[in-house]
């Protein structure tokens, strides 16, 4: 029995193509029973590391283990692993019962237990009575349940998922997402989810690697990653942010105080790792975390701060909320403000050129590392 | 519709009407002279008649020689397509050093003159003591169906998702059990395709098999020593034209299940 935090365990792997470095050193722990994700554009190296795991690729250094074991001279079809295809894979010339049963050939189960293990799987993807059906007669999502199917049929220590909800349609993505992590929470199993789309990653996941150019930036839950990035990489890749360039000029009950452009000096609390005085810092503050009014009067008081003035630049109503940018005297980049539109009366219908007013709670800004 | 777009399309259809008969009237009067009950090859057609076909079933030595290649044929076919089964997985499958090199040489025979290959393997096979016979135009047979088979079944190869090898060793089946449960029932079609291809190509040559062949002579051999005699040319005409129209079908029905299986398992059922 292996450590159950280590279950999956990266050391060092670095896979190299050519000249071009894929995987960079990257060492990760994946729990046992983890959603664990890994996140990034294409070309971070997600898919990569995935296919290590998988054993279609080696690494050219660094050892994987899995429950303990070393995967180095265990081939693709040893492994304790099954994979999600990006394609899905579905094998064209067999029936959606027989690219189920694929993988329990070696088991040598009599007839009747393997129609049963067959039915079973159908139930859990919501397919019975799809058995006798061809491959080029289902949907996309009836194609991603049956490579669901055919990968957890045989009970695999771990679950590899590359990309699986990429080709799905937007409601039916939302929908297998929350089946998947339902399944995944049922079965117990590991799984291990690329994906490039941020806000998919952050409503499954345990815990999310976010990767680029094949180096992991950080590993945490979405909360924190969201909340508490570690580099404005990472801050700029999960949802939106916006960045002040600033200087430390002191401490103050636990916050940092700092200088930011069009700001003044503010307070913003330090989330990856601490500056000394005079050093130079990215302020950031997210679009939701600014409150936009449009009088100086009407700016929300309690635990607020702020009431800035600025202009509005473009604004763009989305019904449930606006997306305002604000420029600000001084400021380059006009900032990215989120509005809630609460009230049907008032908000909502800022427009272009309107002069506004932007606070923020103390706790809103953070300070991190320039770059 | 203007006068010059009008003239244009009847001087394409007139080009393309030449064309048509210059290719084919000339097959043509193959089968028509068979039907021809003078025995000269000369206008008028003196009568109809179907004696000749007739003469076909009788004639001991064509049906050796039709038994000897059929015998080729289906080596040749038999042993290319294997082959090229091994050679084209290489070329789609893998990327190593000298792959462009060595496809290069595998297509080589393709544009290389049939009577060169025919020359050089009479005398290294006499050289190296193997002598003549049927083995040996099965040789040089296989030789030069095999550029045609790797092309059949690479096209074959590159058309299905990779993936789906992968996901076979995934499940747990090593490379032998994948390629036999996976990759050999994905290219079938084009297995079959290459075989009677390849089964065609062998089936009509004539110039290896001439120099190979010693006493074991092959059809178009054996319809070749005829010509010196006119009064059998009207059964070498039913021969050939009996061998015309079963080429003609094989080539077809090779093209079609190629095809078709194309449409059933290409990429477009993949997006």
């Amino acid at each position: 029995m292996s450590d159950p935090a280590r279950f999956i365990d990266i050391q060092k792997v670095t896979k190299r193509f050519g000249s071009v470095t894929a995987v960079d050193a990257v060492d990760l722990q994946i729990a046992r029973g983890e959603f664990f994700s890994l996140l990034g554009a294409s070309g971070c190296g997600k898919t990569t590391l995935l296919r290590m795991l998988a054993g279609f690729e080696s690494p050219t250094e660094g050892e994987i283990l899995i429950d303990g074991q070393p995967m180095a001279a265990v081939a693709a079809h040893r492994r304790p692993t099954n994979m999600v295809f990006q394609s899905y894979a579905i094998f064209p010339h067999l029936n959606v019962g027989q690219n189920i049963a694929y993988g329990l050939r070696k088991e040598r189960l009599p007839k009747l237990e393997l129609k049963k293990r067959v039915d079973e799987a159908l139930e859990m993807i919501k397919l019975s009575g799809y058995a006798s059906r061809r491959a080029d007669q289902l949907s996309g999502g009836q194609r991603q349940r049956v490579a669901l199917a055919r990968a957890l049929i045989r009970r695999p220590k771990v679950l590899l998922l590359d990309e699986p909800l990429g080709a799905l349609d937007k409601k039916l993505r939302e929908e297998m997402q929350l089946e998947l992590r339902q399944l995944q929470e049922s079965l117990g199993i590991t799984f291990v989810f690329v994906t490039h789309d941020q806000e998919e990653a952050l409503t499954m996941s345990d815990r999310i690697a976010v990767m680029s150019a094949g180096n992991v930036l950080q590993v945490d839950d979405p909360h924190s990653l969201y909340e508490r990035p570690s580099c404005a990489q990472v801050a700029a890749f999960i949802g939106s942010m916006n960045f002040l360039k600033g200087k430390v000029r002191g401490r103050e009950n636990g916050h940092a105080v700092v200088e930011a452009e069009g700001l003044g000096t503010i307070r913003a609390e330090a989330v990856a790792g601490e500056f000394g005085e005079g050093a130079p810092i990215l302020l950031a503050i997210r679009p939701e975390k600014l409150a936009i009014t449009d009088s100086a009067e009407r700016a929300p008081l309690d635990n607020y701060v702020g009431a800035i003035e600025g202009k509005i630049a473009a604004a763009s109503y989305l019904g449930d909320r606006s997306h305002y940018y604000v420029t600000l005297p001084g400021v380059q980049r006009p900032l990215a403000v989120a509005a809630q539109n609460v009230d049907r009366e008032t908000e909502g219908w800022l427009q272009s050129g309107a002069p506004v007013w932007l606070s923020w709670q103390p706790k809103g800004p953070i300070l991190l590392p320039a770059e | 519709m203007s006068t010059i777009a009008r003239q244009g399309r009847g001087f394409r259809a007139g080009y393309a009407f030449l064309y048509l008969a210059f290719l084919y009237i000339p097959v043509l009067f193959l089968p028509l002279f068979s039907f021809n009950s003078g025995i000269y090859v000369a206008f008028p057609i003196q009568g109809w008649t179907l004696k000749w076909y007739g003469t076909l079933l009788v004639n001991d030595r064509l049906h050796e020689a039709l038994g000897n290649s059929l015998e080729v044929a289906v080596a040749a076919a038999l042993i290319s397509t294997t082959l090229a089964i091994f050679a084209a997985k290489a070329f789609t499958r893998y990327r190593y050093r000298g792959q462009r090199l060595s496809l290069g040489v595998v297509m080589l025979p393709m544009v290389m003159p049939d009577i060169i290959v025919g020359v050089s393997l009479l005398i290294l096979l006499n050289q190296v003591g193997i002598g003549l016979g049927l083995h040996s135009v099965i040789i040089g047979h296989t030789m030069i169906c095999l550029p045609f088979a790797v092309a059949v079944l690479m096209s074959r190869m590159e058309g299905f998702d990779r993936n789906l090898e992968e996901a076979s060793l995934d499940l747990g089946e090593g490379p032998v059990a994948t390629f036999f449960r996976v990759t050999l029932p994905l290219i079938l079609p084009g297995v079959v395709a290459s075989l009677l291809l390849t089964f065609t190509i062998s089936f009509d040559e004539f110039i290896i098999a001439f120099f190979l062949s010693a006493t074991d002579t092959t059809l178009p051999v054996f319809i070749w020593s005829q010509l010196r005699f006119p009064q059998r040319l009207p059964t070498v005409l039913a021969l050939g034209a009996c061998i015309l129209v079963f080429s003609a079908c094989l080539v077809v029905f090779s093209e079609w299940f190629r095809r078709r299986g194309q449409v059933s398992a290409g990429p477009g059922v993949w997006s």
